[in-house]
């Protein structure tokens, strides 16, 4: 098995474009839609899920008959979820992130755990293409700890998993690509598309990634982010020009496979340089 | 500080990404430069600089989470911290992945030898810069860091003092993409949002979860629907759907000019141009911007 996380520093670049296709261009397949604050895969498919599991952390329950308000557990905890009130000790659920410190802390043994929710799973298939994604509630701040759970989904039997990785570079989008095989990353040749694939870039340097580059909305722009790919050192594995008409055919969530089927064999050969290239590893 | 020198805080978000936020709130902090200090919060992906580039910065680093470093000296590989770590972040020989600690600090509490210590880290650096719009606060994360809803918190923090000690009445805010924790972080107490999204089904499934965020934090929301003729019917269904809650102030067509203002660092209406289709994208901006004054009461000075 082979995993491929599709990523962009910017958002709005096309990354669920070119992860949807990538699946689709693929046999025995699956596809986990990482981005979980704004899941939006599965309007570009056709695969029917349905609900799995819920994500979630454990969060402490403060037994009030043995809590002496001694106060050891608010003062290490590092988020700043756990208060001391005179008469008893306040949780913030929303901002506690389950690390099970308060109750090593705590000299009286009155605090347990119990689950709470953050997100919930999605997964579906159609022949031999699978589908996961995970979606957070709205107004929880934690979408880390989805991702992780998202995980657990992986499907060994797959040829291919690939990730669409939420936009950005911080911790979400180190959770979707640490264990990857690979790393797609797309970005758009504009100044602001050039700036935060840098950052990308730089966040997939750190992590010891092996990577490549997929210009999309080519002819938008100026030669920049080309120039800077090639002065890096950083193979572009394709460039998709920018076209009014896959903008319009995406805005009523057609794959781009419907409305270019052509472009199904560059997507494949694609597949096959990554796979040689993490293959001689 | 009572209500009347209460300094107004409007933050520009998204949901989906690639919207055209950023170019929008860039031509709002220039026509509104005499009111506003403009703030960066998307972090991890922070391009403000570009148009605005800082002439003269003063740089503060943020620490964000600690990281557990272990002395090898007093390990006695009892793998307690291995077996306790809720993040996998230390393996077998007891190397800690610094990616992944999330610097809780259990793998310290849980050594019975005290080799484990909890270091403060560099997690980015924010900004307060001089433009040749003003002041702009701003940041940069360490790329892969955690806490990025914290140092969301540090730069509005940091924007309300310089807009206090400028004299200005209003911080505009660029958020970041998604819903989740620095999203959350650059809303809340807010006075006024302003969603930029697009006619497209992914772009008002992510619009609806947005909205949602804002009621749950009752903040007075205003859409406006860039590219809107990318489809038009999609366009009219953001407007039938939420527009009776969330007013949809300015309906955008798609159009070079924000591209080509990238490129020349300049904002969509700082662009020179006789055609009809950009001028009027222009003036939908600038009604935008008076309707931020109306909204917050804060009295227009001067025309644009």
């Amino acid at each position: 098995m082979i995993s491929i996380a599709v990523v962009s520093g910017k958002g709005g670049t096309g990354k669920t474009t070119l992860a949807t296709s990538l699946f689709l261009s693929l046999e025995n397949a699956q596809l986990i839609d990482a981005d979980v604050d704004e899941p939006n895969c599965s309007l570009f498919l056709d695969i029917k899920t349905e609900y799995v599991k819920d994500a979630q952390v454990p969060i402490p329950v403060i037994d009030s008959t043995k809590c002496i308000l001694c106060g050891e557990c608010v003062k290490n905890c590092e988020y700043n979820a756990l208060a001391n009130l005179p008469n008893q000790i306040l949780v913030f659920d929303r901002i506690c992130h389950g690390c099970g410190v308060c109750s090593v802390v705590c000299p009286t043994e009155a605090i347990t755990e119990k689950n709470r929710s953050l997100g919930k799973i999605f997964s579906g298939t159609n022949e031999k293409r699978r589908f996961d994604y995970g979606e957070l509630i709205v107004g929880e701040e934690l979408s880390t700890p989805i991702i992780s759970t998202l995980k657990e989904q992986i499907d060994e039997e797959k040829d291919y998993v690939i990730f669409d990785s939420p936009p950005g570079s911080a911790c979400p989008m180190v959770e979707a690509v640490i264990d990857v095989d690979y790393v797609i990353v797309v970005a758009e040749p504009t100044p602001f598309g050039l700036s935060d694939m840098k950052v990308v870039v730089e966040t997939l340097y750190q992590l010891n990634k092996k990577f490549g580059v997929i210009i999309n909305k080519k002819g938008i722009g100026n030669e920049e982010l080309e120039n800077y790919c090639r002065e890096k050192g950083i193979p572009i594995l394709l460039r998709i020009p920018f076209d009014l008409k896959i903008a319009k055919s995406y805005s009523v969530g057609n794959n781009l496979l419907k409305t270019f089927p052509e472009w199904k064999g560059k997507f494949q050969k694609i597949i096959k340089e990554i796979t040689e290239e993490v293959k001689n590893e | 500080m009572n209500d009347k020198t209460e300094i107004r805080q409007v933050t520009v978000i998204s949901g989906k990404g690639g919207t055209g936020k950023t170019s929008l709130i860039s031509s709002l902090a220039f026509l509104l430069q005499g009111y506003t200090i403009l703030a960066d919060a998307d972090v991890d992906a922070a391009d403000l600089y570009l148009i605005f580039p800082p002439e003269k910065s003063e740089e503060t680093e943020y620490y964000g989470t600690k990281k557990a470093v272990i002395d090898f000296d007093k390990c006695t590989k009892c793998m307690k911290c291995y077996e306790s770590c809720r993040y996998g972040a230390i393996d077998q020989e007891i190397n800690i992945e610094i990616v992944r600690c999330e610097g809780c600090g259990l793998c310290k509490h849980v050594c019975p030898v005290d080799a484990i210590t909890m270091v403060e880290r560099v997690s980015g650096n924010y900004f307060v810069s001089d433009t040749r719009i003003g002041r702009m606060v701003h940041a940069k994360l360490v790329p892969g860091e955690e806490s990025s809803g914290l140092l969301v918190a540090e730069v509005r923090k940091k924007a309300l003092e310089v807009a206090k000690e400028d004299n200005k009445s209003l911080v505009l805010i660029d958020g970041s993409p998604g819903i989740g924790c620095p999203v959350i972080s650059s809303l809340s107490g807010s006075h006024m949002a302003i969603v930029v999204c697009e006619p497209t089904v992914s772009g008002k499934h992510d619009l609806e979860r947005v909205l949602e965020l804002l009621k749950q934090f009752n903040i007075p929301g205003f859409i406006v629907v860039n590219k809107s003729d990318i489809n038009m019917d999609i366009t009219n269904e953001i407007e039938e759907k939420f527009g009776k809650e969330f007013p949809i102030i300015a309906k955008i067509p798609h159009n070079h000019i924000f591209t080509q203002a990238m490129i020349e660092k300049k904002t969509v209406v700082e662009i020179d141009s006789k055609d009809k289709s950009v001028t009027d994208i222009q003036e939908m901006i600038e009604n935008i911007a008076k309707l931020i004054l109306e909204k917050l009461k804060i009295i227009h000075k001067n025309s644009f």
